[in-house]
């Protein structure tokens, strides 16, 4: 057991300082200082991605390529088959890949590359040091990366719309609630890749880990096809499981493809993988921290 | 034969880098094993809704996967590895040591990283390929045989001039790897056949970046789509882009002074 003093122990004691302000709103001084701290956080990211601009269009690059791939094999596809795949039409799949790419890139985070590093390197040591939980600053650096190359990303999709052609059939409501959809399937997100990133506290071959989630992720969030195509067997355990409410799901809200009933069923499976998210990054977090030695310190 | 002398070499001295780490072969096999369950999935997906692509039957994109993954595993063993440390050596200035030595230069470079558990990726690919050739059925004939290998060679003569290209940019420009890193993420692209793609994109992943050449034209010649076109062009380009590459390699090197002198 960990001692009182130990650097570990004061970690884990620090999240329950720190993580308090998230899920107790209310507290109208904890809200203040919460947006400060962002604000300054975001400021520094900002600064530091300024230099990585490069880094930045080869990510968004892989963003868009993908997306692009299945498109182009969907519209392939309808055009064998004469016309209409599983009820979808050519410039429906249009419209369905080019929000799927934007709800995927408002949704990506890059956490466990980054966590690797942190552990390997030590330079989680820095951050435990701090009276904030860390948390915090990959929220602040994710954001600040996404104002930054939204517009770029925006600008693609309108070049993209205009190659492929795609047609949507707006729903007032529905384009009104894809947006806190997006953001709990953000939150959602990110807290469960934030907890797969802590899987480098235990052991040094993350990527194996990652890749096994990106997999499912790619086939389970509906970036291959549509949910709706798969057999049924796989669409209930998409359901079942956090994946088709961190990506689809919005995309499903946007295309009008729901109704206000299974708009309503959607939210609470998100606000239910929420809640869920938050208890076990935070049982993870005091656990790793725990088993974090940082070389040097 | 002295190419072939010293790749042996630094195969060897790969392998006994890596036999401290065997754990690795474990973990690569899992990653290509995962790589090839996501190809043959999305393939299941797509092939349940119709019965070709392009014009590519099921079993045809599956042998179509099998050089993709073939073709990946000889761009990872070697060409990769060893241009990333070319551009490295460049930035820090230690090509200067490999300059000294008694062979040429080019040839140093580039096969003198390897990453040998990237081989698993290219006995994969030879698998895949194998097994949709067995569920073809169609007998392929020593001339198809020897055009695929011919094409197969040319695919990756391609891709080895072209790396070292860029590669060789890093002599005038410092971010070089960048735009490695977009040639990788272009390669996915090579999964699905090149025919699929409208014009302006087929264009692209011709001559800007040869994924056609490295994979599609290949398995065409499998699968009896060859055109005398194709073959001919895969040839010729080979050939330019390797004398080509050649030329860039020693008018870079003239222009290199040393980061540490």
């Amino acid at each position: 057991m960990p001692s009182k003093d130990d650097p570990a122990s004061m970690g884990a004691d620090m999240l329950v300082i720190s993580v308090q302000p998230v899920p107790t709103i209310g507290l109208r001084a904890n809200l203040i200082g919460l947006k400060d701290l962002y604000s300054q956080l975001m400021k520094t990211a900002f600064a530091a991605m300024l230099q990585y601009r490069a880094a930045l269009v080869i990510w968004m690059i892989s963003q868009v390529l993908e997306p692009v791939i299945y498109l182009i094999v969907w519209t392939s596809v309808t055009q064998a088959s004469g016309g209409k795949v599983g009820g979808y039409t050519r410039s429906d799949f249009a419209a369905y890949f080019l929000v799927l790419m934007l709800v995927n890139h408002l949704t990506y985070t890059w956490i466990m590359y980054e966590y690797d590093y942190r552990v390997r390197q030590g330079s989680l040591s820095a951050s435990l040091l701090r009276p904030i939980h860390p948390i915090h600053s990959d929220i602040a650096d994710n954001l600040s990366s996404k104002i930054v190359s939204t517009p770029g990303l925006l600008l693609v999709s309108i070049v993209l719309a205009v190659i492929f052609r795609p047609t949507i059939h707006i729903l007032p409501w529905a384009t009104i609630a894809a947006v806190p959809a997006i953001v709990l399937a953000f939150l959602v997100r990110f807290l469960i890749e934030w907890m797969l990133a802590l899987v480098a506290f235990w052991t040094t071959r993350v990527n194996a880990i990652n890749q096994m989630y990106f997999v499912v992720l790619l086939f389970l969030s509906g970036q291959i096809a549509p949910l709706s195509l798969y057999p049924r067997v796989v669409q209930v355990v998409a359901s079942v499981l956090p994946f088709r409410w961190m990506v689809s799901f919005p995309v499903e809200l946007i295309l009008g493809n729901l109704t206000p009933h299974q708009a309503l069923i959607g939210f609470a499976a998100q606000a239910g993988w929420l809640a869920a998210a938050l208890f076990c990054v935070r049982a993870t977090w005091r656990a790793g921290v725990r088993q974090y030695s940082a070389v040097g310190a | 034969m002295n190419t072939l002398r010293l790749l042996w070499t630094f195969l060897r001295v790969g392998v006994m880098g890596e036999a401290a780490y065997r754990i690795n072969f474990i973990v690569q096999l899992f990653q290509s094993l995962l790589g090839l369950v996501t190809a043959l999935g999305s393939l299941a997906v797509v092939f349940s809704y119709t019965d070709t692509l392009a014009g590519w039957r099921p079993d045809e994109v599956v042998a179509l996967v099998g050089v993709y993954i073939l073709v990946g595993g000889v761009i990872g063993v070697v060409i990769q590895p060893s241009m990333e440390q070319l551009i490295e050596s460049v930035h820090e200035g230690t090509l200067d040591f490999t300059l000294t030595k008694p062979e040429d230069a080019q040839l140093l470079v580039s096969i003198r990283a390897v990453d040998i558990w990237e081989i698993l990726n290219i006995l994969l690919g030879l698998g895949v390929l194998g097994v949709a050739l067995i569920k073809l059925k169609e007998a392929v004939g020593i001339l198809q045989a020897v055009e695929f290998g011919l094409l197969l060679l040319a695919g990756g003569v391609i891709v080895y001039a072209f790396w070292l290209i860029l590669a060789t940019l890093s002599f005038w420009f410092v971010r070089v790897e960048n735009i490695l890193v977009i040639f990788q993420s272009l390669y996915e692209a090579g999964r699905w056949p090149v025919s699929m793609y409208p014009g302006w994109m087929r264009f692209g992943l011709t001559f800007l970046v040869p994924v056609a050449f490295a994979v599609t034209v290949p398995a065409e010649a499998l699968t009896g789509r060859l055109t005398a076109g194709s073959a001919v062009g895969a040839l010729g380009l080979a050939l330019a882009l390797l004398l080509f590459s050649r030329l860039f390699w020693k008018v870079g090197l003239r222009n290199y002074s040393g980061a540490s002198a």
